[in-house]
């Protein structure tokens, strides 16, 4: 890595951290200034309230309450969730959730990215023909049809009239249980990375630079793989960020059809009960994984090809 | 193919010059059709952007109409008549608190269609303006106006809208702001490009030495230049809002009750959907042709009217 | 002249198309021979199916694209036993054609080199590429005879070059790099589609003359495709003329320079850009090139000739010989003994005594 990629870096992290600050800021904001008392019992009275508003540090000016929120912070605690379970340290159950979405998302897009790649190249290579309208329309289909959509008909389809998976999910067979909602992510993934594909794959194969690798008397095998592929791929790599959008959104819908005890559906859940600290920690977890992800996106966009020089040219 | 010369008959009049017979200076060439004219013909031989139309048209023709036809409201309840699977009484079916499913399911279009076009109506109202400041701007103001930008950028559209509907009450106008802050962005790049591009034309540094308002210069000389970036733009911004609004009315952050949506109808739906799955896929086999149908539209209107957009 | 060897033999080529707008014929009936050592340039419009031709020679035509008839015949002599081998590269299969004949015996340099080198390869990798796949060359072994091309084509600090991506490179160093590839199997045949129309004017030259001396030294045939009569001047020994996929007049280059007898090569020949003459009735084709998707009547080039015949319309002209040579040949109703005499243009006659009298005095 040359110099001016490693300051190109470093003025990116610089960057995400400052957003990610501003965020975390706005966050603490929206959540201070929700209306109403972040306890949510009924039956409490006013001096019974303040006193576990005291315990929980609630009483004291927003600042302080920052200042100590972003301390505890740093050291992995995110303080207690209030309402939904009673005084549970909300980063045990960030955690356990995150780690179930994330799993559910990343293999979303290992097998979409791998099914989306082969089906785009499958297209190009069969330009124009009954294979390729095939393709374009199933891609066209994922793209447009939401994932909790098709959430729904998997679950109809395999669940309710096949038998073959179980409704819900359930924490004894977290295999079998993620089977229909890593399909549901997928459909998005494998349709946008086929469409991508199959147009860049063509128009790299229409490429002077393909004639001329075919005038070298290459077999068609290494001209697809050695020469078409690398090219037509790099470019896939800049819709990973909105892909990773529609995964976002498409964990919360989904999970909640699955009932997958996912992050998505611990902030809808804290959502509708207004644990605050839950909601904080799931809104600013969920902003972070995004700007890290777009980070690597963009630095790996660098490496990977070498017509594009980090830092050089930015605008 | 060769041909013997010596067993060609020839006429008369064979090796006389054709002369003045033919003009030779006159270009025979197909007449160039005016851009539009191409742009319609390009799109209407996309038979999918094509169905996109008509699908748009019927959807938005029922979301107006069916409602007014029908002698059924959205928010009738009958509850002598609940969850009736469809029939030729009820079309769609009744919901559990027995409301016509079909007059509810056109009802839910239109407010969807309605928020998706108010969402982007706006977004292009704001996008325009912040690109046209940003870039007429320029220097301090565009990099502080960038660096705004960048920074919303950067929040998940996902948590913006979750937290927006949080701090404000749920209502048509809030779903509306909502959705409008997310998408401007894309909008705004376009027209700063094209302001920063069109600034440096000599014809506005001369206006603008002659004392003219170059602004409203360039925002006449802008237009022309972007309108068919932004009809693209708009075109595939709709189904996006569509979708947000669904989503948000499935995670619960939807409309109040007894309002419908397409969303809200497939989150009603959801409550009951091993039971009675027409009420969740009706609205959501709907709302997925709707979406399909905007985005085989919009590909066939970039394709029609940007053709260094095009796909190979 | 006896000893001349024939390496390329094409007869009756037809080529066509299918296009969402019909079938075009891009390729009528073409002709042409080419000899070991020599040079045959092949001129005309764009779309005048130059490049067509020479596409079906490498057997690189796009997916939607036949040769309807005709044969290509390609001489070499077997590496070992020295005896001499004819094949028709129109029967070979694909894999044939792939294996034996593309990159190996005919190599090809194309027109723009800022977009005919993979962009994310080195350029070592890319030059050493078909000696490891033709000839199961160890990398050391390809590595060094790849730096080596690299010195004969003229790039300096070669093995620095090696590490590079094609970005990094000026054109003319790149359209080096082409060449280089080109050279790297030891073909027999060069075709060079417009090799230097991407390039600075400059640069051009140096190109030319790059592959000239290639070509000196390693005996190799080359085909020119180019619309630019002046590279023509420069290289060939032999000359097509090209119109609407036939050839309409083949000569010797002072043949087709000093004596040109079809109104086209008339047209092309006084189009020529020249900073001496400030004719202001410099003779010019006017029109386009025919739609080929339609069927044509006659002489192709009839509805753009000031010349045309009556005959012209009804019937396409057969190759004629000119009297007194042999190798020049033009298919036009002009040449027929019953028709008018027609002589060239008189700006365009005195442009080519001056002409021979400039290549007198270069010798």
């Amino acid at each position: 890595m040359s110099k001016s990629t490693l300051k190109y870096i470093g003025k990116r992290l610089l960057i995400s951290l400052v957003t990610l600050f501003v965020i975390l800021v706005v966050l603490f904001l929206i959540v201070k200034l929700l209306p109403g008392s972040p306890i949510n019992n009924e039956r409490l009275s006013d001096a019974q309230r303040a006193a576990i508003e005291a315990k929980y540090g609630l009483d004291q000016p927003i600042l302080t309450q920052f200042v100590t929120y972003v301390k505890n912070m740093l050291t992995g605690d995110f303080g207690v969730s209030y309402n939904m379970y009673k005084d549970m340290p909300v980063s045990s159950l960030v955690g356990s959730a995150a780690k179930i979405s994330f799993l559910y998302g990343l293999s979303a897009v290992v097998i979409g990215g791998l099914l989306g790649t082969l089906l785009g190249i499958f297209a190009a290579l069969h330009k124009n023909t009954i294979w390729d309208t095939l393709a374009t329309v199933i891609s066209v289909i994922g793209v447009s049809v939401p994932s909790f959509v098709f959430a729904m008909m998997i679950l109809i389809l395999f669940a309710s009239w096949l038998h073959i998976l179980p409704t819900q999910y359930s924490s004894f067979s977290p295999i079998v249980s993620s089977i229909m909602p890593v399909m549901a992510l997928s459909v998005g993934v494998i349709a946008n990375v086929a469409r991508f594909t199959r147009t860049e794959m063509v128009s790299v194969m229409n490429s002077e630079y393909m004639t001329l690798a075919e005038a070298k008397g290459l077999d068609s095998k290494t001209l697809i793989f050695k020469h078409a592929l690398r090219n037509a791929l790099i470019p896939v790599v800049t819709i990973l960020g909105p892909i990773l959008v529609n995964l976002m959104t498409g964990t919360m819908v989904v999970e909640k059809i699955c009932g997958v005890p996912g992050l998505g559906k611990l902030l809808i859940n804290s959502i509708l009960s207004n644990d605050v600290n839950i909601i904080l920690a799931c809104s600013f977890l969920y902003a972070a994984m995004y700007i890290v992800m777009m980070l690597i996106i963009d630095v790996s966009y660098g490496i990977i090809d070498p017509r594009i020089r980090l830092g050089k040219e930015d605008s | 193919m060769e041909v013997n010369v010596k067993d060609i008959e020839f006429l008369p009049d064979d090796f006389e010059f054709v002369g003045d017979k033919q003009d030779i200076s006159i270009d025979v060439v197909a007449p160039a059709k005016p851009a539009w004219k191409e742009a319609i013909d390009i799109f209407m031989k996309n038979k999918g952007a094509v169905i996109g139309l008509i699908m748009i048209a019927i959807i938005v023709l029922l979301a107006i109409f069916a409602p007014m036809l029908s002698s059924y409201k959205y928010d009738d309840l009958n509850t002598a008549l609940q969850s009736i699977s469809p029939n030729m009484e009820h079309w769609f079916g009744t919901d559990t608190l027995g409301r016509d499913l079909w007059v509810r399911l056109w009802t839910g279009a239109r407010i969807s269609l309605f928020v998706a076009v108010c969402a982007v109506f706006i977004d292009v109202i704001v996008g325009t303006t912040y690109g046209m400041i940003s870039g007429y701007f320029g220097g301090m103001v565009d990099s502080v106006m960038q660096r705004i930008q960048e920074i919303i950028n950067s929040i998940p559209t996902l948590v913006v809208l979750t937290l927006l509907l949080m701090v404000m009450k749920s209502s048509l106008t809030t779903i509306v702001f909502a959705l409008s802050l997310t998408e401007w962005i894309g909008m705004s790049r376009i027209v700063r490009a094209q302001v920063l591009k069109v600034k440096e034309e000599e014809f506005v540094l001369a206006s603008r030495t002659l004392g003219a308002k170059s602004f409203f210069i360039i925002f006449k000389e802008i237009l022309p230049n972007i309108y068919s970036q932004m009809i693209i733009m708009i075109m595939m911004s709709i189904p996006n809002a569509i979708f947000y609004e669904a989503y948000l009315s499935f995670v619960g952050l939807g409309l109040p009750a007894p309002n419908a949506s397409l969303g809200t109808l497939i989150n009603d739906g959801f409550e009951s959907f091993l039971v009675y799955p027409y009420m969740m896929l009706i609205p959501a086999v709907v709302l997925s042709i709707l979406m399909l149908s905007f985005n085989l539209f919009g590909d066939g209107l970039r394709d029609a009217l940007d053709p260094t957009m095009k796909e190979m | 002249m006896a000893e001349r060897e024939r390496v390329l033999k094409i007869r009756d080529l037809s080529i066509s198309f299918k296009t969402g707008n019909g079938k075009v014929n891009a390729i009528r009936g073409v002709n042409f021979d080419l000899y070991k050592g020599e040079t045959v340039a092949i001129v005309g419009e764009s779309g005048s199916g130059k490049s067509v031709t020479t596409k079906a020679i490498m057997g690189i035509l796009a997916n939607n694209g036949t040769i309807d008839s005709g044969s290509i015949e390609y001489t070499w002599h077997d590496e070992n036993t020295g005896e001499a081998i004819t094949k028709d590269i129109v029967q070979l299969s694909k894999k044939e054609m792939q294996k034996e004949i593309r990159g190996r015996k005919i190599a090809m340099v194309f027109q723009d080199p800022m977009t005919s080198l993979n962009p994310t390869m080195t350029i070592g990798k890319q030059v050493m590429e078909p000696m490891m796949f033709h000839y199961g060359k160890s990398k050391q072994e390809a590595y060094q005879r790849a730096v080596e091309l690299l010195k004969e084509v003229g790039i300096t600090d070669a093995e620095k070059r090696m590490k590079n991506y094609p970005h990094q490179l000026s054109g003319g160093m790149r359209q080096r790099i082409v060449i280089a590839i080109a050279l790297s199997c030891d073909p027999y045949v060069l075709i060079c589609d417009e090799p230097t129309t991407a390039l600075d004017v400059t640069i051009q030259a140096k190109i030319l003359e790059l592959i000239q001396d290639i070509q000196k030294k390693k005996d190799l045939s080359v085909i020119y495709i180019t619309h630019d009569l002046g590279v023509v001047a420069k290289v060939a020994d032999f000359v097509n003329v090209m119109y609407a996929g036939k050839i309409v007049e083949t000569g010797t280059i002072n043949e087709i320079f000093y004596d040109p007898k079809h109104p086209y090569t008339w047209g092309l020949l006084s189009s020529m850009p020249d900073l001496d003459t400030n004719d202001d009735e410099l003779y010019t084709i006017p029109g386009t090139p025919p739609n080929l998707t339609q069927e044509i009547k006659g002489d192709a080039f009839a509805p753009r000739n000031q010349y045309a015949l009556n005959i012209d319309l009804r019937l396409d002209p057969p190759m004629f010989d000119v009297p007194g040579s042999d190798t020049h040949k033009v298919a036009s109703w002009l040449m027929h003994e019953k028709a008018p005499k027609v002589e060239m243009p008189e700006s365009l006659k005195r442009r080519i005594e001056k002409m021979k009298e400039e290549g007198l005095k270069n010798g």
